[in-house]
């Protein structure tokens, strides 16, 4: 008996298929306001299963599959069952998505242009977009952001918030609970619980937005702003991309693009407040 | 039908995916992208009405693999550039080498490892150049590089420390332990200097066949480097198809094989598939190659001079080919791991191979 799924994300289209009823009912649940695949075809493919027969039913563990796993990768047991889907997702589009170049990055619009926030976990990259995306900016996504090779576009790809350890009560007493997912507590990443997107990220989710402005939050930095050259934010956008290698000249020519168009900071902050207040004051200078 | 039988279907007839509905082409890419053939697929099928929704993925598909043929044919150089300096230009093999000679069979095929093939005796200056080049071990276990070199036909593979890409130094065709032992010498005797003549990519005498030229925009300008005779490639490929084992990606590797014989048997007549089958026997090829032409004739389309009917024994491997479900997932496991042990059995005689799983085993 297996439980299936299927959903669309901005332009990358999912069917996932568990041997488990949980893991499908919650991703049923949580992405009840997203469409279904484009004329119904599926172009990723997630599988959570269980490596032995038995494991369905003693001490179950899902070890997620699909088009692109990593070999090793080590399962999760059962009540972390949406989180293997995310993770399964996300791996579909870090090692197989190549119709745009992949910023490992979180991104969030207002009036058209976009601020791409780029860093490795810890930086505060997801929390941020998830709290801007909350006020008066749209969230294009908190985990990946997909540059147009052709125009330079952002397309949103606005899949579920995951909020990690302290992030969690930071966001949970803003959003009414029926936008949360349910807290995984000790996964590999430690706590996480997942948050649906605004109605309106996902709404608009086939509308794109000019980058206007990329930040390197570092959470924990002593507050400033410091200026990144191209040079620097092009070594740091390559080292978050997980296609620019495979996308070869195209990737090249569009990673170029946007370093040279866009003006790139960094940012130290120690609270939630002050990093959002960051963000706006940069946007305030750089209004046309 | 089973995905993977539709896959076999678009592969043989392109015209069948037509009938296609969303659900049967999300199946289709899934099982493709897990055989490595979905890029081949999308060249086989380009011109077919596909619906719009499946026609970026299979555009990106073939983009993707006309940019990682690109990155395969500069690791290729890289390796030209290191072992220059021993007078050796190494031998491409398998992916790199089809897209290197520009062979039909080249559109959208995957290529992941570099695999090389070098002269035996020069094992050591080429394992010294190579590692003064940047490229470093993969697998440091004390057994796993003393059981590679003592009986395998290649090196324990390399991979490069900053262009992070693997290399396989391959010395013989087979491991030296197999009972088929195809011979390597001839093999490294008879290979081509590369850029070839345009005629190569017909796979025969020029002076025979001149009425296909290679058109010059899929044949790569790489010189320094050689390839494999015009028959050794196929049987390379047998070899490497048949007496190698578990039979992963060996789908991949039928179609190869079948169409690259194809396309040489339209362009001579059929001369060049007898004179394939004459040469075999050179390399103790035989069995290998007549089943790799049964198999490839009853899924792929009909070859000349092969007998139709399959054995019991071709019936497993068909069962262990298409051994995969609609959503990309390897089943069939007593058949596969019936292959496995086939594969060590072939490599290895029992006493050894008793003495390899019980090494491995402790080592878990």
């Amino acid at each position: 008996m297996s439980h299936n799924h299927a959903l669309r994300i901005g332009p990358v289209s999912f069917r996932i298929r568990s041997d488990w009823a949980a893991p499908i009912d919650t991703l049923r649940r949580l992405y009840a306001g997203y469409p279904r695949p484009a004329g119904a075809f599926a172009d990723a493919t997630v599988r959570l299963e269980a490596n032995r027969f038995w494991r369905r039913f003693i001490r179950p563990s899902v070890h997620i599959g699909g088009d692109w796993t990593i070999p090793d990768a080590l399962p999760l047991p059962l009540a972390q069952g949406l989180l293997a889907a995310e993770m399964g997702m996300n791996l579909q589009v870090a090692l197989g998505w190549r119709r745009h170049l992949l910023i490992h990055a979180s991104a969030v619009e207002r009036d058209g242009r976009a601020v791409m926030m780029i860093g490795a976990s810890g930086s505060g990259k997801s929390t941020l977009a998830a709290l801007l995306g909350e006020g008066n900016w749209r969230l294009l996504g908190d985990e990946f952001a997909l540059l147009g090779l052709d125009d330079g576009m952002l397309a949103p790809f606005p899949r579920l918030v995951s909020l990690k350890n302290a992030a969690i009560a930071e966001v949970e007493r803003r959003v009414p609970a029926d936008r949360m997912g349910p807290l995984l507590k000790g996964t590999p990443k430690g706590d996480i619980r997942h948050l649906v997107p605004r109605a309106d990220a996902v709404a608009r989710m086939e509308e794109g937005a000019r980058p206007a402005l990329m930040l390197f939050p570092e959470f924990g930095a002593p507050a400033g702003v410091r200026g990144v050259g191209a040079a620097e934010a092009f070594v740091r956008l390559t080292e978050s991309s997980t296609n620019y290698v495979a996308l070869g000249e195209p990737g090249f020519a569009a990673m170029m693009n946007l370093v040279r168009s866009v003006p790139a900071v960094a940012i130290g902050y120690g609270s939630s407040e002050e990093g959002m207040a960051a963000v706006e004051a940069l946007w305030a200078e750089l209004a046309p | 039908m089973s995905a993977m039988r539709t896959l076999v279907a678009a592969l043989r007839d392109p015209a069948s995916v037509a009938t296609l509905d969303r659900d049967a082409w999300t199946a289709l890419v899934s099982v493709a992208r897990a055989e490595a053939l979905l890029a081949t697929l999308a060249h086989r099928v380009e011109g077919q009405p596909v619906p719009p929704e499946v026609e970026p993925t299979l555009a990106a598909a073939r983009r993707d693999a006309a940019q990682a043929q690109v990155a395969a044919l500069w690791e290729a150089e890289m390796a030209r550039r290191a072992l220059a300096p021993l007078g050796i230009e190494p031998i491409l093999l398998k992916g790199t080498a089809y897209a290197a000679a520009g062979l039909p069979n080249a559109a959208g095929r995957q290529i992941g490892d570099l695999d090389i093939l070098v002269p035996r005796d020069r094992l050591d200056s080429v394992e010294a150049a190579l590692l003064e080049a940047g490229w470093e071990w993969v697998k440091d276990d004390p057994y796993d590089q003393s059981y590679y070199r003592r009986w395998m036909h290649e090196l324990p593979p390399l991979i490069h420390k900053t262009r992070d890409r693997m290399i396989d130094v391959h010395h013989t065709i087979l491991p030296l332990t197999a009972r088929v032992r195809p011979d390597a010498a001839a093999m490294i005797n008879d290979a081509h200097a590369l850029p070839l003549p345009q005629s190569f990519v017909n796979l025969y005498e020029p002076e025979d066949y001149p009425e296909v030229p290679a058109d010059p925009s899929v044949v790569p300008p790489v010189a320094g480097c050689r390839v494999l005779g015009r028959f050794d490639i196929v049987h390379h490929c047998v070899a490497h198809l048949m007496a190698d084992g578990e039979l992963d990606g060996g789908l991949r590797n039928l179609w190869d094989f079948h169409y690259l014989v194809r396309e040489m048997e339209r362009r001579t007549n059929g001369k060049y598939v007898k004179d394939l089958l004459g040469d075999t026997g050179r390399h103790g090829l035989h069995h290998p190659f007549a089943r790799t032409a049964r198999l490839a004739h009853h899924l792929f389309g009909p070859l000349m001079y092969v007998r139709e009917s399959l054995t019991l024994a071709d019936r497993l491997f068909l069962r262990r080919l298409l051994a995969r479900d609609d959503w990309g997932k390897p089943t069939r496991p007593l058949t596969r791991l019936a292959f496995t042990i086939r594969g060590h059995w072939m490599r290895m005689p029992p006493l050894m191979l008793a003495r390899h799983l019980w090494t491995k085993w402790r080592k878990r």
